[in-house]
């Protein structure tokens, strides 16, 4: 998993039958100093996150697990929402 | 599978109902010398891990859910050991 930001929220009013009524949210992926790394990535939403708030989030075909037994053609899954961390 | 050193933990109140309980950590994938290589992931702590220790982990494929021993845990990075000794020949 990976930490990130929500950014923003995707709709698209066209899409996959399997991805109807699934919420997209817009991810800026983030290193543990809150530095922004990499290009921002559309995610499906498994815990009602929000935009502004800090998540984790998985990549590939997990990324299907929490909306088993469908199969939503995603590769990314909001999983968490984040209290806060704490580096060493 | 790859070796990496634990940086830090991760507090998460709201998260997928499958995961619940489980430890989140993060850890900062390494090279063969010791210095950090890429981004740090976020990986579900199944060996008892702390902050400081290099640890074995596995990313992506079903390995990771394994880990957590259940079944379809939307998870793709978990930590499975703790390393005492890397040792490199030639």
């Amino acid at each position: 998993m990976q930490l990130a930001l929500v950014v923003g929220n995707v709709v698209a009013p066209v899409k996959d039958a399997n991805l109807d009524g699934h919420k997209l949210l817009m991810l800026q992926p983030i290193a543990p100093d809150r530095t922004a790394v990499g290009r921002t990535v559309v995610a499906l939403d498994a815990v009602g996150a929000g935009v502004g708030e800090h998540v984790f989030f998985v990549r590939g075909r997990e990324a299907t697990f929490p909306f088993l037994p469908g199969e939503p053609p995603a590769d990314a899954c909001v999983v968490g929402i984040v209290d806060h961390w704490d580096l060493e | 599978m790859q070796i990496g050193r634990v940086i830090g933990t991760v507090v998460s109140t709201q998260k997928h109902h499958k995961i619940d309980g489980a430890k989140l950590l993060l850890v900062q994938p390494m090279t063969l010398e010791g210095s950090p290589k890429g981004l740090a992931v976020l990986a579900i702590d199944s060996v008892g891990a702390g902050v400081g220790e290099t640890v074995l982990l596995v990313v992506e494929g079903k390995a990771a859910g394994d880990a957590l021993r259940r079944k379809g845990a939307p998870v793709d990075a978990a930590i499975i050991g703790i390393v005492d000794a890397v040792t490199v020949s030639a």
